[in-house]
């Protein structure tokens, strides 16, 4: 494959983030934080051109990075999945970054700390390692994305000191690294193998023998442990409940995210397509049963952050239905799954989001999230309520969302391949989300007899940045069902 | 051959002690077992053929800073817990907060 015109652009991407972050780090936290703000804009219009780009051209953007092509230079590419991937990083982190000024900003005349320095800092390298992780066309080169995703997630999820935080943190670190050797192993027997890592000529030359086997299930497991899909969630819950809302927003969005695109490059891309039938169906038993516990159990928690992290557990276990549903159907099903599989990851995005933010919201002004005494926190924090429900209509498949669009997209996949088994479990999915979602919705409307006053004020900016985002999970689904063919470019 | 199979033991070794080792400290220590496996295997995928391929090398130099970070990022992690706490381990709290 040559290289495209606008390929500076995906160089760009992740220039201007670390451009940003060593910056900021240098320069301190007000400049650090007013240099985060300032690269919104163009990071964002940088993400907008690169989408437009591809619908004009219908074809991926590829760079070269340094002129060497692939097997001895690094390619980075940009295909439609990717492309859609990166708009919806830079819309979240421009959301994030928005909420939380309230939190981590530098007031004039105030000394500086070191936990907004450390903060907006660390914002930027997530932004960057999430570029590098959509981009990346070389499997070695994901590993360092990866690895620097988890570094940026941890310190973020770190940066209240508490002692709890420190222990769930922990636990997911050394998740992650089983995980991330794992898949360093992995790679060492396909570069054996194959004497090259880079994507699409694996791809070209992968055969279905012992060595490419045995690389694949590594890699796999690896993936899915930082993945969180069950039963490897069990660091999932505390370490993203845990979590300032800010980081638990990113954590639970878009970290995930990350390792999932990396794993449909392995198996949609890399390797040959009868290993991928053996091994779809077990990645989708897998997903379904992570969409029946995780829901059950968010069902049955006291506290609003680890409902909402259960929640994540589960929707992870959609995204793992596409797997039996694209493998070896019909051209016209795989691309309605295919499609449905990435638009759960967009629209879970956006909703999670959204979701950490209002709990965090409510928390902060209840002083408390028990949901069992949730009662009040509509009149307290109105918007914050709103953006759970309008995230959870989302989650559950309400129409019309971007959840909606999804599911039903799998669902119909599911039944003209003739796999309606998968449908039974999307149906169960949506209506134990709709009782978890209902749950904390009918306690944090009720009234109370007592007036009720908020421990902290509420911030109505960091209301409106959590409705703004649920807003947007619902709005997918009114995009007409062809704004999607973009994550078809490439496949 | 020798270093294959030093670098399948290291692994090994590396994966169990980081699933049984309660101590985060040995956990931490089991950890760079593990990668120290993997960049055996890495050296061994090198030397296979006539001249030595120069690539894995270059994948181990990386390798080896992340996995330093790792390990530092986690060191400071668990210090601090210790600080905190007085423990170094993340084993359950029977107890709920």
């Amino acid at each position: 494959m040559e290289a495209t015109p606008g390929g500076f652009l995906l160089v760009l991407m992740l220039v201007v983030p670390v451009t940003g972050l060593l910056l900021g780090f240098a320069l301190g936290g007000r400049l650090a934080e007013r240099m985060a703000l300032w690269l919104l804009p163009p990071g964002l219009a940088m993400a907008a051109v690169l989408v437009a780009g591809l619908l004009h051209a219908k074809a991926p953007v590829v760079a070269f990075v340094g002129g060497w092509a692939p097997p001895l230079g690094l390619a980075l590419r940009a295909d439609g999945l990717a492309a859609a991937m990166l708009l919806t990083t830079a819309l979240i982190i421009a959301a994030i970054a928005l909420f939380a000024r309230a939190d981590y900003t530098t007031a004039p005349g105030a000394p500086e700390a070191r936990a907004p320095l450390a903060f907006w800092c660390f914002l930027l390298a997530l932004w960057a390692a999430l570029n590098a992780a959509f981009l990346g066309g070389d499997l070695f080169n994901l590993f360092v994305a990866l690895e620097m995703l988890t570094f940026g997630a941890l310190a973020l999820a770190c940066l209240d000191g508490k002692a709890t935080q420190f222990k769930a943190e922990l636990r997911y670190l050394l998740f992650a690294l089983i995980g991330s050797v794992l898949y360093l192993l992995g790679t060492v027997l396909l570069y054996g193998a194959y004497g090259t890592l880079d994507i699409l000529l694996l791809a070209e030359a992968a055969r279905a023998d012992a060595p490419t086997i045995v690389a694949a299930s590594l890699m796999t497991v690896g993936l899915l442990g930082k993945m969180a899909l069950f039963p490897l969630h069990l660091w999932l819950p505390a370490a993203h409940a845990g979590a300032p809302p800010a980081a638990s927003a990113l954590l639970s969005g878009l970290v995930v995210k990350a390792s999932y695109v990396l794993l449909l490059r392995l198996w949609f891309w890399v390797m040959p397509a009868a290993l991928l039938l053996a091994v779809a169906p077990i990645l989708a038993l897998l997903g379904a049963a992570a969409i029946l516990f995780g829901s059950l159990v968010a069902l049955r928690q006291a506290r609003l952050k680890l409902l909402v992290a259960y929640s994540t557990v589960a929707q992870i276990g959609y995204l793992f239905l596409m797997f039996p549903l694209v493998a070896g159907s019909a051209a016209e099903v795989a691309e309605r799954a295919w499609t449905g599989g990435a638009l759960q990851a967009i629209s879970h995005a956006f909703a999670k989001a959204a979701m950490f933010l209002a709990a965090g919201v409510i928390a902060r002004a209840l002083g408390h999230d028990r949901i069992a005494e949730l009662q009040g926190a509509a009149r307290i924090a109105p918007l914050s309520v709103l953006a759970f429900g309008l995230a959870g209509l989302s989650l559950m498949g309400i129409p019309p969302s971007g959840g909606f669009s999804a599911k039903w997209l799998l669902l119909q996949a599911a039944l003209d391949s003739g796999q309606w088994w998968w449908a039974l479990v999307i149906v169960a999915g949506g209506l134990l989300t709709g009782g978890y979602v209902f749950r904390v919705l009918s306690a944090a409307m009720q009234g109370r007899s007592a007036p009720i006053f908020p421990l902290a004020p509420v911030d109505a900016a960091q209301e409106r940045v959590a409705l703004g985002l649920a807003v947007i999970s619902v709005l997918l689904g009114l995009l007409p069902l062809g704004a999607f063919g973009l994550v078809l470019i490439g496949r | 051959m020798i270093f294959g199979v030093t670098g399948a033991a290291l692994v090994a070794l590396g994966l169990y002690g980081l699933v049984t080792q309660p101590a985060l400290l040995r956990k931490i220590l089991a950890f760079n077992l593990l990668g120290g496996g993997v960049f055996l295997l890495f050296g061994v995928v090198a030397r296979r053929g006539a001249v030595a391929d120069p690539v894995p090398q270059a994948l181990v130099i990386t390798g080896l800073v992340v996995a330093f970070a790792a390990t530092a990022l986690a060191l400071v992690l668990v210090l601090r817990l210790f600080q905190i706490t007085g423990a170094a381990t993340i084993a359950e709290d029977k107890t709920p907060p």
